[in-house]
């Protein structure tokens, strides 16, 4: 590694760090009757609601269609997220360290493995959540499920329902991109070291 | 006879009235029509979702409360309960706020609301409390507008048709009331005909500035007239307050005639500063009175009452430099200081010119002593002393004014049915308009404050025959809308209010509509029965009263089955609604009971008291639409004979029985 895809790989491992002060996802609900909405925000550690009430109030609005209430406390991947992002952490900085090509490249698919893993179990939720429904709820709609989006925008009866990358969630795109990044470099960079030499 | 007297006395006011404006009666199409320019309903229009610019607190009159509208669009907001009870929320009704309506005289659930005041911070509105009098039985309400909630009421001991009030200081240090009747102080058994002798007035001073700690600071013993309407100074005035006064002639009967002989009656000048230092000086007496003083914590959702037995009183006499008199032609009505404190304006309902005092020139005679006489040690000045000047010919019965900020006042004239619009310092009327018709008071938004808003100006109007849809013999007030942002006046829209609005105070929206409640935290409510768990609710029996923990959300309650109820028990449903979003009320009402329903805000705790009275099966219910499962929001209760001994059993769900 030159010292360029070094800074990018170090840089891209702080800017994580980041994620544990920002929301990674948000999922947005809006009806005619909810025109202000109610937001739900997925951080490393925890969910929370747009406002104070909003978690309470979506599970309010869950009862009627049999979802399960929405419990942060008792989703495992929270209290794993954490450690995860701070392995990626230590993990890219300490490549970035002994700047060995083979670790960054490890980083990158470690980080892009991970990131496929995460989306597929927040997938594995929400199809739970929309299909495991309460057979005793009050409003039943033959072969409706109330599965979220994985990203965008799904009418689900009254509610417009929306689910995107929040802030944090960015900032780990781009800390994946400077990963990629890191590695266009480390590649043009040999090639033309190759070049010079080559005797002219 | 009736009919002939009244034929004459409008062919006289109709004289009159041509004679004042120069020979030009208003023809009887001009009367008719509203002569309302093309552009006037854009001018008013809001399209649907979006908000009005200003909100309007309307006195209720004899309904005793207080509504709220939208201007421009003249769109009703909220009927708030002031001094009656409310059937559809539990307003007076329930334990938590009966205490609300307690006076000296009992439980009293009825009043007559006549002038909102919206507290000030430097002479401007500061959007934190409403005031507002009762009339009938002296009492002062304030209106939290967080919530647009009656939070406290004192009564005022030693008055009589609390009528100027509550008028307020420019910072809300204190809010006022004098008494319209002048009656015995303290009351006692005496001969009407002892009037003038044995009658007083009295002119209160209560402590504004913090929610739960009103208190009467003091009263000053004043004539024994009838007070009429007051307004406090601002600026350079600030630390006087301004009463009007009628019935100088000290009459006790047929006062039409006996009440209307003077050629001037009195404006009092307050000095409330001179009134505080004779307080620390000692120059009061401590007077026994019993009076109520009943507020309502929002954290406990319940009201106390306080009873207080006695009150600072000031003999004038004992306190110089406290009271003064200003002559003033003829039954003043309206008494306004302009928005740079200088100029006092008074309303003669009965006097062809409106009087304008001026405050520098008042100080200067007050200095100069350059009194008339005195009444019962308060000092008469000299009329010429005080003056300003006379608007000459304004127009009929000028009753009340207000200020736009650019040098202009507008008084509303109740006989000739119009607004006139004056340049105050050089004395000219330079506008008038018709209201439809007998206008009493008049509202520009913020002008009875240092900066009036000056674009809007309401009348409120007494008289509204022909210009509704007619709905029988009784028709609503009206509310008539002008634009006063150019030279002329232009009427541009027309509503009906509620009750028989007196005055009315208008805000910016925006000083108000970031600070509204939308819920009760759950988290802070400590309602001694409050239930914030439906794992917590619960029925205790305690001999003959069956308390009902009970808990509503969308869409059920819990419990929703009770049994083991008795005739001869007094049930409590102490019902809390567990819902934290804003516009989800719930509400609760059992079949024969005698008193309202209960209507319970979010995050609230509420009672309704019930008595059944014969065995059986009772439904209660959710009243509030609330969900697309608002009518399975239901339960029943069983009452058994009394002496029976079916065991206490309640549930939602599955049964579970009291351990």
């Amino acid at each position: 590694m030159n010292i360029l895809s070094r800074g990018l790989l170090a840089l891209a491992s702080l800017l994580l760090i980041l994620t544990y002060f920002l929301p990674l996802w948000r999922i947005e609900l809006v009806a005619p009757q909810y025109p202000e909405g109610l937001r739900m925000f997925i951080w490393v550690n925890r969910i929370t609601g747009g406002t104070e009430f909003d978690l309470y109030n979506i599970n309010l609005l869950n009862h009627y269609i049999g979802m399960k209430p929405i419990e942060p406390e008792a989703i495992p991947e929270l209290k794993i997220l954490p450690f995860i992002i701070g392995f990626l952490i230590a993990f890219g900085l300490l490549s970035a360290i002994l700047g060995k090509r083979v670790l960054l490249y490890a980083w990158v698919i470690t980080f892009v493995l991970l990131g496929v893993a995460g989306l597929a179990d927040f997938y594995k939720w929400g199809y739970d959540y929309g299909h495991n429904l309460n057979p005793n709820a009050p409003i039943k709609i033959p072969g409706l499920a109330y599965q979220p989006p994985l990203i965008g925008t799904k009418q689900l009866l009254n509610m417009l329902a929306s689910s995107f990358p929040d802030v944090g969630g960015y900032i780990a795109v781009v800390s994946l991109f400077l990963g990629f990044l890191a590695i266009a470099i480390d590649l043009r960079f040999s090639e033309t070291g190759k070049a010079e030499v080559k005797p002219a | 006879m009736l009919g002939k007297k009244k034929v004459l006395l409008g062919g006289l006011s109709a004289l009159v009235v041509g004679s004042l404006l120069a020979g030009c009666p208003p023809k009887k199409e001009a009367l008719k029509t509203s002569a309302v320019g093309t552009d006037a309903a854009s001018k008013v229009y809001v399209p649907p979702g979006k908000h009005d610019e200003f909100y309007v607190f309307f006195s209720g009159g004899f309904n005793g409360q207080v509504t709220v509208y939208g201007i421009p669009s003249g769109r009703i907001l909220k009927v708030i309960k002031v001094f009656s009870v409310d059937p559809e929320t539990g307003y007076g009704f329930t334990p938590e706020t009966r205490p609300m309506l307690m006076t000296s005289h009992g439980f009293i659930p009825w009043d007559d609301t006549h002038h909102p005041w919206l507290s000030q911070t430097n002479g401007e509105h500061d959007g934190r409390w409403l005031f507002i009098n009762a009339n009938n039985t002296p009492r002062i309400a304030r209106i939290d507008l967080t919530t647009f909630e009656t939070t406290e009421i004192i009564e005022i001991p030693n008055s009589a048709g609390n009528h100027p009030s509550p008028y307020g200081t420019e910072n809300t240090e204190y809010v006022v009331a004098g008494t319209r009747f002048s009656v015995p102080v303290p009351q006692k058994d005496v001969p009407i005909d002892s009037y003038a002798q044995n009658f007083k007035g009295t002119i209160s001073f209560i402590k504004a500035n913090e929610p739960g700690k009103m208190d009467v600071a003091f009263q000053i013993l004043m004539p024994g007239f009838n007070y009429d309407l007051a307004r406090c100074g601002r600026g350079p005035s600030h630390g006087w307050c301004f009463f009007t006064s009628y019935n100088t002639e000290q009459a006790h009967t047929l006062l039409e005639i006996n009440a209307s002989k003077n050629d001037k009656d009195y404006i009092a000048a307050i000095n409330w500063k001179r009134a505080e230092e004779c307080l620390s000086q000692g120059r009061f007496q401590e007077v026994p009175a019993v009076y109520y003083h009943n507020y309502y914590d929002e954290k406990k959702h319940m009201a106390v009452s306080e009873v207080k037995k006695s009150v600072k009183m000031i003999n004038p006499k004992d306190c110089p430099g406290v009271a003064y008199l200003l002559p003033t032609p003829k039954s003043p009505h309206g008494v306004d200081v302009s928005d740079d404190g200088e100029y006092i304006v008074g309303g003669g309902k009965l006097a062809t010119v409106i009087p304008i005092h001026s405050f520098s020139k008042m100080l200067k005679a007050i200095e100069q002593k350059a009194f008339e006489k005195e009444i019962d040690g308060v000092p008469v000045l000299k009329y010429d002393a005080v003056l300003h000047c006379e608007v000459e010919k304004p127009c009929l019965g000028p009753l009340h004014t207000e200020f736009d900020g650019k040098g202009f006042a507008y008084t509303s004239c109740f006989v000739s049915s119009e607004v006139v619009k004056y340049d105050y310092k050089g004395c000219k009327v330079v506008d008038r308009v018709p209201t439809y018709y007998s206008v009493g008071h008049l509202l520009i938004p913020g002008g009875d404050t240092k900066k009036p808003y000056g674009k809007y100006l309401v009348a409120m109007n007494k008289i509204t025959k022909d210009r509704q849809l007619p709905v029988g013999p009784e028709l609503l007030q009206s509310a008539q809308l002008y634009d006063i942002s150019g030279e002329k006046m232009q009427l541009i829209h027309e509503f009906f209010t509620i009750g028989e609005p007196h005055y009315a105070q208008a805000i910016p929206a925006d000083k108000i509509k970031d600070k509204i409640k939308k819920i009760y935290p759950l988290a802070e409510n400590e309602h001694p029965y409050a239930v914030k768990a439906e794992k917590d609710a619960r029925v205790e029996r305690k001999g003959n009263e069956v308390h009902v923990y009970m808990t509503m959300i969308r869409s059920h309650f819990v419990p929703d089955n009770i049994e083991g109820i008795r005739v001869g028990d007094t049930v409590y449903f102490h019902v809390t609604n567990l819902e934290q979003d804003w516009d989800i009320p719930h509400g609760f009402a059992v079949k024969g009971s005698e008193e309202a329903e209960i209507l319970v805000m979010p995050g609230q705790t509420k009672t309704l008291v019930w008595k059944p009275k014969a065995p059986g099966v009772y439904p209660f219910y959710c009243t509030d639409f609330c969900s697309a499962l608002h009518q399975e929001m239901q339960g029943y209760v069983r009452v058994s004979p009394a002496g029976s001994n079916v065991p206490l059993r309640y549930y939602t769900g599955t049964p579970t029985t009291q351990k």
